[in-house]
């Protein structure tokens, strides 16, 4: 470690190597479960926007419900109802899902999937009912099935006018995560509570757990902004 | 005019207390409810453990004294403003506050309770047995604190910012045991069926004090003085016994 760095350590009450691990492990936790979640959140709502999109409201009628429902509600609210309301359940404690549900991370990791797979469904179905009717058209001229058509020209286009909706659901639901210490986990802004207990130091405690947030966040817009470049490279003007 | 007779009559009383030199004016300050330390009764008369304490310090200085009651944000200005001379409303003596006030020797310390289910069978201070289990704190309170310097690495502490959280987890079996401020489990979890205290409670912190403005070194003495012979004479334990079933005195 540089002398400065050291030094400055040395100095401070509060930035020891204790709380440092303590944040540490904090943005392993926030990472872990924000990953997680968009994860399977996204394998869950391409399939969901899809049949959001179909005409039948036998298949498209759940899913608008599970839509609606979600999205409809605070995620905080969804929180506490998996968190503290399955624990209600007479008898849960017996059965196998308390292995699962007994600690924190899974209740918050399916609040958190369930919630940004709804925003994520909505944004895909949106990006698939805006595709053009000429491509769609000309699919069918060429003869290809629903399938081939949703597979080579349907969901291509679509991600590429999906993505830039989906980088700010991506960030909203980094910074969304900070309730997940509200059911006892450690995540950054759980670190930075029990710090802020602890030393009665609001500003250094929040304003570094702050910056940690800001980092990642800037991590992932550049992360995106890759990403879109690569998807809407087609659409650049011809550099001179 | 009626002011003029106000100054001058309480001039006169002022004087009159100089020469009599034994019944001085005392106002001490409340924060209600605050049950059972302080609250109102039935009839609407304030009582509690700290307002029989007062009173009887009050008799022990010859003092007279007036209760006022105020909300707990103003407590400390109202006191350097001169609204009231004492408070006696379970503050606790915290580095903080002792810069801007004057505290009496500790007059009271609720201690930490260990709480848990009916089954809970271990012995909470043999670290061996406590190995993997969950214990529930109050964040940032002295309890959090205790576990954390005496019991981190050895149980996995969970920490809640409302008791009520803590206690739905201990009900939903997520915790083991949680460890709290003796009035409050004993007003959350005891009140529940199916939970027990599972060990001796524990004195944590410096305790609750009387605060008085920094200038008035000669009450303190006085007070410090009226405290110790009430912890001495028995009439300390005579009112704690009315109000707690464990022991509070410090």
């Amino acid at each position: 470690m540089p002398d400065f760095i050291a030094q400055w350590l040395n100095q401070n009450d509060i930035f020891t190597a204790m709380t440092i691990m303590e944040y540490w492990d904090g943005l392993v936790t926030t990472v872990h479960l924000v990953f997680l979640s968009l994860v399977i959140g996204l394998v869950v709502a391409v399939p969901l926007a899809i049949m959001r999109t179909v005409r039948n409201p036998l298949v498209s009628g759940p899913v608008w419900l599970y839509t609606y429902l979600f999205r409809g509600t605070p995620l905080l609210i969804q929180l506490y109802i998996i968190y503290y309301g399955l624990a209600q359940i007479e008898g849960i404690q017996e059965t196998f899902w308390w292995e699962i549900f007994r600690e924190p991370f899974y209740p918050a990791l399916l609040a958190f999937t369930l919630n940004t797979a709804a925003y994520t469904t909505e944004i895909i179905r949106g990006a698939i009912v805006s595709t053009p009717h000429g491509e769609i058209e000309a699919a069918k001229a060429y003869g290809m099935n629903w399938f081939l058509r949703m597979r080579r020209i349907v969901l291509p286009s679509a991600a590429r006018r999906a993505v830039q909706a989906y980088s700010n659901e991506v960030i909203f639901m980094l910074h969304a995560s900070a309730i997940a210490s509200v059911v006892t986990i450690v995540d950054l802004t759980g670190a930075a509570r029990n710090i802020y207990s602890r030393f009665y130091a609001p500003f250094d405690a929040f304003l570094f757990v702050a910056l940690l947030y800001m980092l990642l966040t800037f991590a992932l817009v550049f992360a995106f902004r890759k990403l879109e470049n690569h998807l809407l490279k087609h659409q650049r003007p011809l550099s001179s | 005019m009626k002011n003029l007779i106000f100054a001058a009559s309480c001039a006169l009383a002022m004087i009159a207390g100089g020469v009599q030199a034994q019944e001085r004016d005392l106002r001490i300050a409340f924060d209600v409810p605050y049950e059972p330390f302080e609250y109102k009764d039935d009839n609407g008369e304030l009582t509690g453990f700290e307002v029989e304490l007062a009173e009887a310090m009050c008799e022990e200085m010859n003092a007279n004294c007036e209760f006022v009651i105020q909300a707990w944000d103003g407590m400390i200005p109202g006191l350097l403003a001169r609204k009231f001379d004492l408070i006696m409303s379970s503050m606790s003596i915290t580095p903080e506050r002792a810069e801007r006030v004057l505290f009496s020797e500790p007059y009271y310390n609720t201690p930490g309770g260990w709480f848990g289910p009916e089954s809970f069978s271990t012995d909470v201070t043999d670290m061996d047995a406590m190995k993997g289990k969950t214990v529930g704190v109050q964040r940032g309170t002295t309890m959090d604190t205790y576990v954390t310097e005496n019991m981190g690495g050895i149980v996995t502490i969970k920490r809640y910012t409302t008791a009520d959280d803590m206690v739905l987890d201990l009900e939903g079996q997520r915790l083991d045991v949680v460890f709290v401020d003796y009035p409050v489990g004993e007003q959350t979890v005891l009140s529940k069926e199916g939970f027990k205290e599972v060990a001796e409670p524990v004195k944590l912190g410096e305790g609750v004090g009387v605060a008085m403005r920094k200038r008035d070194k000669d009450l303190a003495e006085e007070v410090n003085a009226a405290l110790a012979t009430l912890k001495e004479d028995g009439t300390y334990d005579t009112i704690m016994k009315k109000y707690f079933a464990y022991d509070i005195k410090m």
